[in-house]
């Protein structure tokens, strides 16, 4: 769905390439042993190494190797053999060795691509050019001293995984699927935890215009973009100003640009010329990185099922939509719930009302009270408790919504509560065609306008016995029966 | 007594084991030493008391039957390795009060082989030079004098000239150093001394302040050949903080010198007889050759043909690795911060400040070869061209087992000279550097002196880990030589 903009020259096309900054889940930095928690007292996770003290050298954590690989494999790309840490040389007070160890040419991950799902129900594959594995900086703290800059280097050497996209986004929804798709994956892989607010995902977004079909027009890199919401913002904005700029006779220029969430505009940090050059090269500290034999084949077998694997089985499985198999697959623990819910069904339609019942009214219900589905008073065995007295007839879809209410304030099953509350509905032909018989001969005008060519009386029929039963009467035999009668 | 000052590392050692003498007696005649030739600047830092400490702790393991297997050894300790709670400074103003707070792999291995701590050496700024006049605490002078013209002072070589300048002196038994491009062999040739410069990654360098991190590695200063094999063996081994580091066991090296080279190849590559040697250069090598055919080896005419690159091929590759090492004094974290305006001018005025001339040259070098569009061209180029100076000596060691060349093309020089013209003083070490490059093990032994009455030393380069036969062929040159000559300027006390 691409989205077109139009403009005083005709449409334009949005562009988009985004570098995601991933921290690796792992219980210590890339190059040093030091611990990596969130929120813990400054300079407190800081080793020599960390801190570049003189003579200190790094040494490769091996799991955050096994995570890289790991991802590489969940983003469907190549895992490289050989890969090469370099060095990224520029001075800044946060980074302590005056240089950043990076993958710079020889990358652990090659090309890979995902799907993303749009809102419009259709999917998408985006191409993946690379991962590798860097240090992050320390955090630099300027508002807490007049002329005074402080530094927290708790940060500093952490795991980072930076996932560099193809320029195959085209708009601020993609961009926002895209990133959604990716981190559902990181978490489904628990590489990383995924949470943008902390700091430990981090996205710069490079966007160009161009008219459709063109080449690609000169990019602008956004940073700061700390949210999904930030991001599409930044890109509507970017857009706008790119097309004004060009329309009005004007270049865009290669640059880094800073989005401001407060003003809602991008601002031009340094252009091309001003850009560092890092004087990238191998770091000798340390070796190549080779994998060890078997390493890509171990981490294959601790994959868990992917989001879009799954999203595809829900799909050919239980028959979903794409749109309901989407929904079910945003979190690893609700795909879970879902399926417990319908596995514990044996009609053929139950997988269906499961996600319909998982999505509507639960999700509904937990989003309405600010609760996660973690917090759910109904467990996935309750639910699906409910849809077999559905699909065994026992109550109708009606009385169930009230049963799932009941359920949710009281914590019961429904069953008890179906059973406290006599809503088991009436299948008894006898009874119901009393009751049928009884409607018919309290309403003879209206069964005389039915019989003239009314046909819209018919539900008023319907309604009449539903109201005699209490809800209660199987709705099927009440028509099959009214129509019996009726003709 | 004997003089304990004058007696080689291994005869203390037994000394020490026969209870002819206690460390702390062995040590305070050195300390003594270390006063009487304060001139010579061969220290940073002195630590008599410490190294006082240790020397009475080493007594009592010793009288315990712990002794370690330096116990109760004085030495000098470069000062470019960390050592924990001791002033740690590469010879620069910017860490002129930096006191780590960790000791280095080889000096903490060195502790726990029992040696006794008498200071950190002086040494070129960040181990950049071949002379010892870009330390920021001043020359190290060399305790050599050039019979000839007796009032010059001389430089000890360098980087390690501190740790030369104090073993030649007597002022210690034995020295560590480092060497990235000849910084062992090139001072222990022009003071008289065994150094031995391991494969590259037989000793961690972790607690070493980095120069060029793919060339840096440590060596041991001896005033014989066995010294040197006996503080190396305590130094080196695998270390997993040093992810360069061999995993390989560590020979009894001392073992290896076995006085036997018969029948063994040694190799004398023809394009070490470069233009405008010395003619007295050229005959000590010829001496050199006789020494080892006598000896009972077979002398192979060799081949290497990418010699000429080296010098040119090392001062990229160094100065781009050291360019970036570096980065890390800035003034944020430790050492000195000279305040600007705001971080750029705080950076610049402590780099101006804190680096002398020659790191700043060498700094400006690396940047340029790694600089975008010159990349290819210095520093790719370089590497490449390193490979192929790797690969020659791959090809010569299938034809021999060591090589045999001069350590340097002259003996020591006075203090000055060489100054006006970096690329003069860089060719210094035209004859260590290529081993360097190539990661080999080599050692400079003194096998004379020239007329001017100063030390020639003899380089031997030996195939990757094997330091056994670079030791065995150094010694039975010193056994041929039978160098006995010492330096004027001792801290010999008069007897």
């Amino acid at each position: 769905m691409s989205a077109l903009i139009k403009g005083e020259t005709g449409d334009w096309e949005i562009v988009i390439g985004m570098e995601i900054h991933a921290q690796v889940t792992a219980e210590s930095k890339l190059f040093s042993g030091s611990a990596t928690s969130f929120g813990a007292e400054q300079n407190t996770q800081v080793s020599f190494v960390d801190a570049a003290m003189p003579g200190m050298l790094p040494v490769l954590n091996k799991l955050c190797v096994e995570q890289a690989v790991k991802t590489g494999l969940g983003l469907n790309a190549k895992i490289n053999e050989t890969s090469i840490f370099a060095r990224k040389n520029y001075f800044y007070a946060d980074l302590p060795q005056g240089y950043q160890i990076s993958q710079f040419e020889d990358p652990i991950v090659g090309e890979g691509k995902i799907e993303i799902d749009l809102p419009d129900g259709t999917t998408k594959d985006i191409g993946i050019t690379r991962l590798h594995l860097e240090q992050d900086a320390g955090k630099s703290i300027h508002d807490q001293h007049p002329t005074k800059s402080y530094v927290d280097l708790n940060r500093s050497g952490c795991a980072l995984m930076e996932i560099v996209s193809e320029p195959d986004i085209r708009g601020p929804e993609e961009a926002a699927a895209y990133i959604n798709k990716i981190r559902m994956i990181l978490r489904y892989l628990e590489t990383c935890d995924g949470n943008m607010d902390e700091g430990s995902m981090r996205a710069d977004v490079n966007i160009s215009v161009r008219h459709p079909g063109d080449e690609l027009g000169t990019r602008a890199e956004i940073k700061n973009v700390n949210s999904v919401k930030a991001i599409q913002q930044a890109i509507d904005f970017e857009v706008e100003r790119q097309i004004d700029h060009i329309e009005s006779g004007n270049k865009v220029v290669q640059e880094t640009r800073l989005w401001d969430p407060v003003k809602m505009e991008t601002r031009s940090m340094r252009s091309k010329e001003e850009a560092h050059d890092y004087r990238y090269f191998p770091d000798p500290d340390l070796l190549p990185l080779v994998l060890e034999d078997g390493l890509i084949e171990k981490m294959k077998a601790t994959l868990p099922e992917l989001p879009d694997q799954k999203k595809h089985r829900f799909m050919n499985d239980y028959g979903l939509s794409l749109y309901d198999s989407s929904v079910l697959i945003a979190e690893k623990s609700r795909a879970e719930y879902f399926e417990a819910v319908a596995n514990d069904n044996d009609a053929p339609e139950s997988a269906k009302l499961a996600a319909n019942w998982v999505i509507n009214e639960l999700l509904g219900a937990l989003k309405k009270d600010e609760k996660r589905l973690a917090d759910s008073p109904i467990s996935a065995e309750q639910l699906g408790g409910l849809i077999n007295l559905i699909t065994d007839n026992t109550i109708s879809g009606k009385i169930a919504k009230d049963v799932f209410a009941e359920m949710y304030s009281s914590g019961k099953d429904a069953a008890a509560i179906v059973e406290e509350k006599g809503l088991k509905q009436v299948t008894d032909t006898g009874e119901i065609e009393a009751i049928v018989d009884k409607v018919i001969a309290d309403n003879p005008d209206n069964v005389e306008k039915y019989k003239g060519g009314k046909d819209k009386l018919f539900g008023f029929f319907v309604g009449q016995v539903m109201k005699e039963t209490g809800g209660k009467a199987n709705p099927a035999m009440v028509n099959e029966l009214l129509k019996k009668k009726l003709s | 007594m004997t003089n304990l000052t004058s007696m080689t590392m291994a005869e203390a050692l037994k000394g020490l084991e026969n209870k002819e003498f206690t460390s702390v007696e062995l040590t305070q005649k050195h300390i003594d030493a270390m006063a009487q030739a304060k001139h010579l600047n061969a220290f940073i830092t002195e630590t008599p008391e410490l190294a006082l400490k240790q020397a009475s702790e080493s007594d009592k393991r010793r009288a315990a039957g712990n002794a370690g297997a330096l116990d109760g050894i004085p030495i000098a300790m470069k000062d470019l390795f960390c050592t924990k709670g001791i002033r740690t400074t590469a010879a620069s103003k910017i860490l002129e009060n930096f006191i780590p707070q960790y000791e280095s792999t080889v000096s903490q291995n060195l502790l726990n082989a029992g040696t006794v701590t008498l200071g950190k050496a002086n040494l070129d700024q960040f181990a950049m030079g071949s002379s010892n006049t870009t330390s920021h605490f001043g020359n190290v002078i060399s305790p050599w004098k050039n019979q000839n013209s007796n009032n010059l002072d001389l430089v000890p070589g360098g980087s390690s000239g501190g740790s030369a300048a104090a073993v030649a002196a007597r002022i210690s038994m034995a020295a560590t150093g480092t060497d990235t491009g000849g910084s062992i062999r090139q001072p222990a040739a022009f003071c008289g001394l065994a150094g031995i410069k391991p494969t590259y990654g037989r000793c961690s360098r972790w607690g070493i302040i980095a120069f060029s991190s793919s060339l840096d590695q440590a060596g041991a200063f001896g005033r014989t050949v066995e010294d040197a094999a006996l503080l190396l063996k305590s130094m080196a081994g695998f270390d997993p903080k040093d992810s360069t580091s061999a995993d390989l066991p560590v020979p009894d090296f001392a073992a290896a010198i076995t006085g036997d080279i018969k029948g063994k190849k040694i190799g004398i590559p023809k394009e070490y007889r470069i233009d405008g040697m010395p003619d007295e250069i050229e005959k000590f090598w010829q001496q050199g050759i006789e020494m080892v055919k006598d000896a009972g080896a077979e002398i192979v005419d060799v081949s290497l043909p990418h010699t000429k690159y080296a010098v040119p091929t090392y001062y990229v590759i160094a100065p781009a690795e050291a360019s970036s090492n570096l980065a890390r004094y800035d003034g944020v974290k430790y050492g000195l911060r000279v305040d600007g305006e705001d971080l750029n001018s705080t950076y610049e005025n402590t780099r101006a400040e804190g680096f002398g001339d020659e790191v700043i040259r060498r700094i400006m070098i690396g940047t340029y070869a790694l600089s975008s569009g010159y990349y290819d061209a210095y520093y790719i180029k370089a590497q490449k061209v390193r490979r192929l100076i790797s690969n020659d000596f791959e090809n010569v060691f299938k034809e021999c087992d060591a090589l045999l060349t001069p350590t340097a093309p002259s003996a020591a020089f006075a203090i000055g000279e060489n100054e006006d013209d970096p690329v003069k003083m860089y060719l210094n070490d035209v004859f260590t550097i290529p081993a360097s490059l190539a990661g080999l093990p080599g050692m400079s032994v003194p096998a004379g002196l020239n007329s001017d009455g100063l030390p020639l030393g003899l380089q031997i380069i030996g195939r990757p880990w094997d330091e056994e036969m670079v030791l065995r062929v150094g010694h039975s040159i010193e056994k041929a030589a039978n160098f006995t000559a010492q330096p004027q300027l001792t801290g010999k006390i008069a007897a």
